[in-house]
């Protein structure tokens, strides 16, 4: 795509049909949450929208977050929504290397200072600056450096977002999340371990439509897809209702579906879109699958106790205090216990009612 | 057998998520007879158990018309045999599915030709016919 074209110029150049273009923008709206009633808004805006340089900073990771968004499905839609960006930095993907790269780097800065889009994903270590470098520059510096003339900050990843599993306990690398180091930029969390793939394409396809950052949670996740918890979209949610629950991975409980709450299912303290979105291709999710949800799109995930134990279990504290908690821990667990007994008790209680 | 049968694996789960949507179905075909607007269903966003959507799908059938069109791959367009009822899937070229959706409507929009792609059709016609006068 030319740089002076908007979008519904390229894809009429591209051949694509004004009703192709009208099931891209279907497509697209889904993407973003949109309700389908928002088709026309959405076809609006695109057909019209200009091409934002976009870079992208990989530091403390493990490159799950761009491996989850480039081997995301339906390629058509974010392909084109790919073309629609100007990708001028990521040095994973692009064939330059060190200077060269770099010199990508400081000019698409340059020609788009205060207009571009700087995405991150990886942690940053404040221990020591030479524990995690790009061609000798650290990655505290490349970020403030780049984020300097950045119009908005999209921290790619529970890494970048919150600090991921670099800072797990004991955090040897003093690894923080962006929003730790820059506190003047519009910054756009979009947690996960990795994040959805569509939930990516889906917020750059928000800043490309409408040309702003979506509505935000209180930890800076776009509502639209971190606005509920996965217990609150989770299709086993009516066993969990009847107190029916999976007491191992191969119980009867478990072959019929029921919840997993029990063996540890974090997803009514985990905000994400799993539960609709799903994965690979929107087959399935971690509890479609038979296992609970780790709680990965949330702050310190992996410092809050078993994955296998429930919630009561009295997770939600930074590791440091779990010791002292494990005997209060060992109480709620008693109280869990007795709190699913009793809805086990007022579910028998109802079928007997029913069938009476 | 299967090899999920030969592990005794129960794919399908009764959770009473199916119904509930055929009543919303019911309410919105009864809302556009009265002449308010249509109404569209992301099926993305429903929590649907493994062969919930199947289950839909079946409980809503097929009717009389099924549509293609071919745009950034291929969709299918189909009335259920409800009428007013669509089933609209959209596919990408590597024939994954990228949206579907129930649209409650007399016809869904994407069927009708567009101005833009009449207008240029037209100039494509008339210039077939100037290059070729007789
Ligand atoms: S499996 Fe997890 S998310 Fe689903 S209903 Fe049970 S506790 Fe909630």
């Amino acid at each position: 795509m030319r740089k002076d074209q908007n979008l519904g110029e390229y894809l009429r150049a591209q051949g694509v049909s004004r009703r192709g273009f009208l099931k891209f923008c279907s497509a697209t709206a889904s993407l973003m949450a949109l309700p389908p009633s928002a088709v026309a808004q959405v076809a609006e805006a695109l057909a019209s929208a200009r091409r934002p340089s976009v870079i992208w900073l990989s530091f403390q990771e493990c490159t799950g977050c761009t491996e989850s968004l480039t081997r995301s499905h339906a390629p058509t839609v974010e392909s084109l929504i790919f073309d629609a960006i100007s990708l001028d930095y990521h040095h994973t993907l692009q064939a330059a290397a060190g200077e060269g790269a770099e010199n990508a780097r400081m000019a698409a800065m340059e020609e788009n200072d205060g207009e571009y889009l700087l995405v991150v994903d990886g942690s940053i270590p404040t221990g020591n600056p030479g524990f995690s470098t790009i061609a000798g520059i650290s990655n505290l510096d490349m970020l403030k450096e780049t984020a300097r003339g950045a119009a908005a900050v999209i921290a790619v990843g529970t890494c970048a977002a919150f600090g991921g599993i670099p800072q797990a306990f004991p955090n040897p690398t003093g690894a923080v999340s962006v929003s730790d180091i820059i506190t003047d930029k519009p910054i756009i969390n979009v947690s996960g371990c990795p994040p959805i793939p569509v939930v990516i394409t889906g917020v750059l396809a928000h800043f490309l439509t409408f040309g702003t950052i979506p509505d935000l949670d209180p930890l800076g996740r776009p509502t639209a897809f971190f606005g509920q918890t996965i217990h609150d979209r989770c299709y086993r949610r009516p066993f969990y209702e009847r107190g029916e629950f999976a007491h191992t991975f191969d119980d009867e409980g478990a072959r019929k579906g029921w919840c997993l709450y029990e063996l540890g299912c974090k997803g009514p303290t985990s905000y994400n879109a799993c539960a609709t979105l799903k994965w690979n291709e929107g087959t399935s999710f971690p509890i479609g699958s038979g296992h609970g949800c780790l709680g990965c799109s949330e702050p310190g995930f992996w410092d809050h106790g078993s994955f296998y134990k429930p919630i009561s279990a009295g997770l939600w504290g930074p590791r440091e205090t779990l010791l002292g908690a494990a005997a209060a821990g060992a109480a709620l667990g008693i109280g869990s216990a007795m709190a699913a007994r009793a809805r086990k008790n007022k579910a028998l209680k109802e079928a007997e009612a029913d069938s009476s | 057998m299967s090899a999920s049968e030969a592990i005794s694996i129960r794919a399908e789960y009764e959770t009473g998520n199916v119904k509930p949507l055929l009543h919303e179905i019911r309410h919105a075909l009864e809302r556009l007879l009265k002449g308010e607007d249509g109404t569209i269903i992301d099926m993305r966003a429903l929590p649907l158990a493994p062969g919930e959507e199947k289950r839909i799908e079946e409980a809503l059938g097929e009717g009389e018309v099924r549509a293609e069109l071919n745009a950034l791959g291929p969709s299918v367009i189909l009335e259920t045999s409800y009428p007013g009822v669509w089933l609209v899937t959209h596919r990408n070229t590597e024939g994954e599915i990228i949206g579907r959706q129930i649209e409650v409507t007399f016809i869904p929009s994407l069927l009708e030709s567009q101005p833009e792609d009449i207008r240029a059709g037209l100039a494509g016609l008339e210039n077939e016919l100037a290059e070729d006068p007789a």
